[in-house]
């Protein structure tokens, strides 16, 4: 029996460090749930790429807290004129991570590359089908229309061809869905018949080796000694995941862990008064909005939007279903986003001048609408309902009766999507950062289809133009000032009413140093020390 | 005797079909698929929507599903989770010692202290101690085990401080490998003697909440089954030859008054993997209850059919085990 | 959830039952306990000093009367949202009584059905709705019961009617059993040689002697109720908030935990209250109706 052995050992280091058996400088991060599995090719959400981001690395990646691209696995590339090809020039030197049933013999190189993608993109690759084969977001940034080839030019060089020109491109490589897996690992796990542990025991290029899951209780990771960029200040990162958020609070404040995430609005006063703690903030990369069916009567009418819009109370909204943890919206896009555009006005509230535009628009005694609200709660809207209940009291006021409706989450989209509601709430969480992925998705007229996320079915020419142009350049410069343009063109037709972006918080001790947060909302721990 | 149990076994089979019907029936009953639930605001074009369908095999016909998914069964396959691509099998495997285990330490808990109780209570039959005991018993039994969870974390974890305020171990022990009950593995699969006090202490406040309710009603059975005894003809003739009374309690009386009681312990089992569901919400404490819930969130088909089988079987299991050991037991029922 | 056994009871007088009743403390202090909770209730119109639902922004998260800074117009507190506490736990009185009328209603009744068919019917049909019932009790009662509100979406109602389906296999067992055992009785013999038909024969002869262990189950069954109920408003499934039902009360307030006592502490002290009453008065009747404990 071990124990036997080291006792005497074990007690002298259990007698000087009582509490912490272990003398690495161990981080602890509670999270807030499980992760789906250990792949992000396959994953949605973020509670699972916060538990995959340490392992992995991109061939691009997002410079930590902000939104902007730097190399990662690749260390240069080249742009083609047309915006067709890109040219990925690797970086030498990358080694893999080893565990009980791999050790790598060769460094990452191009095939590893060439594996990644073509995995989820050619379902003649053996992998394809490994694990279920529905790869979310390949599918949904649309890479299999967008991609043409990729070509290994030599063991560091790859290429990309497009089938159009797309600026946001490399925002998506930044993606996690676009991690890089090793192909020599795959190769091997397949031989010992045994394809399906990639994506439960990930092997990666990242700053982290992956050591243990204990499934729905913790995760557990160790430096990764020869990673090829700024070695992890950390010697050991442990994820514990606790559900409920009063629970991670009081972990919190007992030094169970050191780091924690999504505290509840009605925590931060006490998180602000505790002088061991410090609470990190910054606006997430989403919207909550409400979205008017344009296609129905009187909403095709842009004076009772823009009643309805003078009619309700914004702040009111903000101080009570947000308390505090969320930002009054006036652009589409948050303020950390290329192309925010400063310089708009938003609507004031102003109950005479909408009843008065009621009045213009023919309906002065008011009239009758659905309006829906969603049944769970969203990162951009913390309680649909009583947001509902606000709007309906203040729509009553200029003599709007509203009816608040609601559907199951999936069936509830699924309608909104078809375009059945007359008002509806809705929001958006940002995939990679760029603005397009807010605009495109949310208000061009290509996803104004029956089916599409364009909630208010709206489809107006300039404005798609303009996004559509701003999508396929690539001087930042000149993108933001098409999309200051088109969001005057958005603030004017109000096909949505803006309500806020949420912010997003995470609270820490004071001990930790170096946490810096992402506008992606990802919990990253590349940088982080412990004193 | 062996009659009986092949009678019983044989119930067992047309149960066990009926089990995997209803699940089946009733979770895709609930509204929402799995593939709206991930996909959210998305947009996702239709025909991508159909395809990820298609590989699920969620857009076939439902008796198609179902034949196919008892066949499935049938060949000792239960499925892949829909969220993790993880197989049922080994999630449910995974994380059933952490249910076990707290089951189990949770029915020690009851029988060592509840016995005792009724026992006193029994033998005090009448006094302030009896209706003291009793009065204690019944507001167990009453008690709804979310609250007592909660005041329990409010007292002793955050006031108080002696126990840690969720999950089974502080983060920083370390068991590599080993059973999944973790009061084996600190001993066997960890340097460090920390690992099974931590253990221990993450232990001690789940068992009291899971243990309550079992204990009351154990503590009452005990009393009430004694009584009876104590009445008997023969407890008297053994009074009457002097015999004495600790040794009148504790080896004639209690011996047959155990026979209903572990009927009741047996049965309670079952009951406590039902209580277990709201404890380990409560505790953070990743087991089979958690995960069940779960996955009528995420509408994870073949978690919920494949995880519903397994506890059911098992239930379905310990029931027949007790229903055995009560009539080997009991010799009225062996003639 | 205990199970009465299906004793044989001499049709008595009611004073008979009466007086072993008394006898009990117990069952006496838990029949108090519920009268004062059927007034409350049934006046919490009038006896609640504020409406549940209405929000006093200036009065958020006030202690209980005996602590500093507490004050009578609010005696046991406020919520996050100023509402008062003692107005909600009375309206919350009101629901729960109600979710255990409606459930033990609803699986009593059905349970009543099921079980004397089965007893009469016998064979296939009688084999057909003990599998059923087999098939329901191999399901952890609360998992059961959050797919069927999950089915049915979250609300007081569908989680009353959860309760009820996860409840109903106990009844219909114990009436089945107490059925059979009468079905062997002379008397039922000689009313059938009289010329009883199956239906009079059923709900005249033999569910009134019947009745013991069902009373006894059904009084432990309204306790079951309103735990299991709270349970399921506990887990976000049942009432919705602002509705005061004690377990949506427990979760509502469970994230004030730590600065705020009073909002979890009293609505799980009146959950604790009202089930002990109950479960004490169902002793209490099974004592007193069954003469075999009588000594």
């Amino acid at each position: 029996m071990k124990w036997t052995h080291c006792t005497l050992a074990g007690l002298l280091v259990v007698a000087t460090l009582w509490p912490h058996a272990s003398i690495a400088k161990t981080l602890v991060y509670c999270s807030e749930g499980s992760p789906e599995n250990f792949n992000p090719q396959l994953d949605l959400t973020g509670t699972s790429y916060d538990a995959e981001q340490p392992i992995y690395n991109n061939l691009v990646e997002f410079k930590l807290g902000t939104t902007e691209i730097i190399p990662g696995l690749a260390e240069s590339w080249d742009i083609s004129a047309d915006g067709l090809i890109y040219t990925f020039h690797l970086r030498k030197g990358v080694k893999f991570h080893k565990n009980h049933l791999f050790t790598p013999t060769r460094d990452f190189n191009a095939d590893d590359v060439i594996f990644s993608f073509e995995r989820q993109w050619k379902d003649t690759n053996p992998y394809h089908n490994v694990s279920g084969g529905t790869y979310y977001y390949f599918a949904d940034m649309s890479f299999p229309k967008l991609l043409k080839s990729i070509e290994k030019l030599d063991d560091y060089t790859v290429q990309f061809t497009l089938t159009e020109p797309q600026a946001p491109f490399l925002s998506d490589l930044g993606m996690n869905f676009t991690s890089i897996l090793s192909a020599e690992y795959a190769d091997v796990l397949m031989k010992q018949g045994k394809p399906e542990l990639i994506d439960q025991d990930p092997i990666g290029t990242g700053p982290f080796e992956f050591v243990q899951y204990q499934k729905d209780a913790l995760i557990r990771y160790k430096k990764f000694p020869d990673f090829w960029g700024p070695k992890a200040k950390l010697d050991g990162l442990v994820f514990a995941i606790t559900k409920d958020p009063s629970v991670r609070l009081a972990k919190l404040q007992a030094g169970e862990c050191q780091v924690s995430s999504y505290p509840t609005p009605a925590d931060l006063p006490a998180i602000k008064a505790d002088p061991k703690l410090q609470l990190l903030d910054q606006p997430g990369l989403n919207i909550g909005y409400l979205a008017f069916n344009t296609l129905k009567k009187p909403f095709d009418d842009k004076r009772v939007r823009l009643a309805v819009t003078m009619a309700i109370d914004k702040q009111a909204i903000l101080a009570a279903v947000y308390q505090g943890a969320g930002q009054p919206a006036k652009n589409l896009i948050p303020p950390t986003v290329l192309g925010f555009n400063d310089a708009i006005q938003d609507y004031p509230h102003d109950v005479a001048a909408a009843k008065k535009l009621l009045a213009e628009a023919g309906l002065p005694d008011g009239f009758e609408t659905d309006l829906w609200a969603m049944p769970v709660q969203r990162p951009y809207n913390p309680d649909a309902r009583r947001v509902a209940e606000l709007i309906q009291a203040d729509l009553a006021a200029i003599g709007v009766k509203a009816h608040i409706v609601t559907y199951e989450w999936g069936e509830y989209i699924k309608r909104v999507n078809l375009g059945e509601p007359m008002l509806a709430e809705n929001g958006w969480t940002g995939d990679n950062g760029d603005p397009d992925n807010f605009y495109t998705e949310l208000l061009s007229c290509a996803a104004a289809r029956i089916g599409g996320s364009n909630a208010s079915k709206w489809c107006n020419k300039d404005f798609d133009a303009l996004i559509n142009r701003a999508a396929r350049l690539t001087d930042p410069a000149a993108r933001a000032e098409l999309y200051r343009q088109a969001e005057v063109i958005q603030h004017d037709e109000q096909p949505i009413y803006l309500i806020a972006h949420s912010i997003t918080y995470v609270p820490l001790l004071k001990t930790v140093k170096g946490y810096k947060m992402s506008p992606l909302s990802r919990h990253q721990f590349d940088d982080v020390d412990l004193e | 005797m062996l009659k009986l149990l092949l009678g019983r076994a044989a119930l067992l089979v047309p149960t066990f079909f009926g089990v995997t019907l209803l699940s089946f029936a009733l979770i895709h009953l609930v509204p929402g698929d799995p593939v709206a639930v991930r996909v959210g605001e998305h947009g996702v074009p239709p025909e991508q929507l159909a395809a990820m369908r298609h590989t699920l095999g969620i857009d076939q016909p439902l008796w198609k599903q179902f034949l196919d998914y008892e066949v499935q069964v049938l060949h000792g396959n239960l499925g892949t989770s829909i969220v993790s691509q993880d197989s049922v099998w080994h999630e449910f495997i995974t994380l059933f010692p952490a249910t076990l285990e707290l089951a189990l330490s949770a029915m020690l808990f009851a029988t060592l202290i509840g016995l005792p109780l009724g026992v006193v209570a029994a033998v005090r039959r009448g006094s302030v101690l009896d209706y003291g005991l009793m009065g204690v018993s019944v507001a167990g039994a009453s008690m709804p085990i979310f609250w007592w969870g909660l005041i329990l974390i409010l007292v002793f974890s955050e006031w108080l401080g002696w126990t840690p305020v969720s999950g089974r171990i502080a983060p920083n022990f370390y068991i590599d490998g080993g059973t999944g009950f973790y009061l084996i593995d600190a001993l066997f699969y960890s340097d460090d003697p920390g690992t099974f006090r931590s253990v221990l202490s993450h232990l001690v406040l789940p068992t009291i909440v899971l243990g309550t309710i079992p204990l009351a009603v154990i503590a009452r059975m005990t009393r009430s089954a004694m009584l009876e005894v104590l009445g008997e003809d023969y407890i008297r003739t053994a009074r009457a030859k002097g015999l004495s009374e600790f040794r009148v309690v504790t080896v004639h009386a209690l011996r047959n008054a155990l026979i209903p009681v572990i009927t009741v312990i047996g049965l309670q089992i079952g009951a406590l993997l039902a209580g277990a569901i709201l404890t380990e919400t409560i505790f953070s404490w990743p087991g089979v209850g958690y995960w069940l819930v779960q996955s009528v969130d995420r509408r994870d088909y073949p978690v919920l059919q494949g995880g519903v089988l397994l506890v059911a079987s098992l239930v379905m299991l310990v029931n027949l085990t007790v229903d055995l050991t009560y009539g080997l037991l009991d010799p009225r029922i062996r003639r | 959830m205990s199970v009465a056994t299906a004793s044989p009871v001499e049709p008595g007088p009611i004073s008979q039952i009466w007086q072993g009743f008394r006898t009990n403390r117990g069952a006496v202090a838990g029949l108090l306990l519920l009268t004062i909770l059927c007034f409350v209730a049934l006046f919490a119109g009038v006896l609640a000093p504020h409406s549940p639902i209405e929000q006093f922004r200036e009065a958020l998260l006030r202690p209980p009367i005996w602590q500093a800074g507490g004050s009578w117009e609010f005696p046991l507190g406020t919520d996050d949202l100023g509402r008062d506490m003692l107005s909600r736990l009375m309206i919350g009185a009101r629901l729960s009584l109600i979710i255990g009328l409606v459930v033990v209603t609803l699986s009593l009744g059905f349970g009543i059905v099921l079980g004397l068919t089965a007893a009469f019917a016998g064979g296939v049909l009688d084999a057909a709705v003990m599998r059923l019932m087999d098939i329901l009790l191999a399901f952890p009662s609360l998992l059961l019961a959050i797919v069927v509100v999950s089915i049915l979406g979250p609300s007081l109602t569908n989680a009353m009617l959860a309760v009820a389906i996860v409840t109903l296999p106990a009844y219909t067992r114990l009436a089945r059993a107490a059925a059979l055992a009468e079905l062997g009785r002379d008397y039922v013999t000689a009313s059938r040689a009289a010329g009883a038909g199956p239906l009079r024969l059923m709900l005249l002869t033999v569910l009134p002697n019947c009745a013991a262990p069902l009373i006894v189950q059904a009084t432990l069954g309204f306790s079951n109720a309103i735990l299991e109920a709270a349970a399921l408003g506990f887990l976000g499934m049942g009432a919705q908030p602002p509705t005061p039902e004690w377990g949506t009360l427990l979760a509502d307030g469970r994230h004030y935990m730590e600065r705020a006592w009073w909002i979890v502490t009293f609505p799980g002290l009146s959950i604790l209250i009202t089930v002990l009453a109950f479960n004490l008065m169902g002793d209490g009747l099974r004592d007193a109706l069954d003469p075999k404990l009588k000594r």
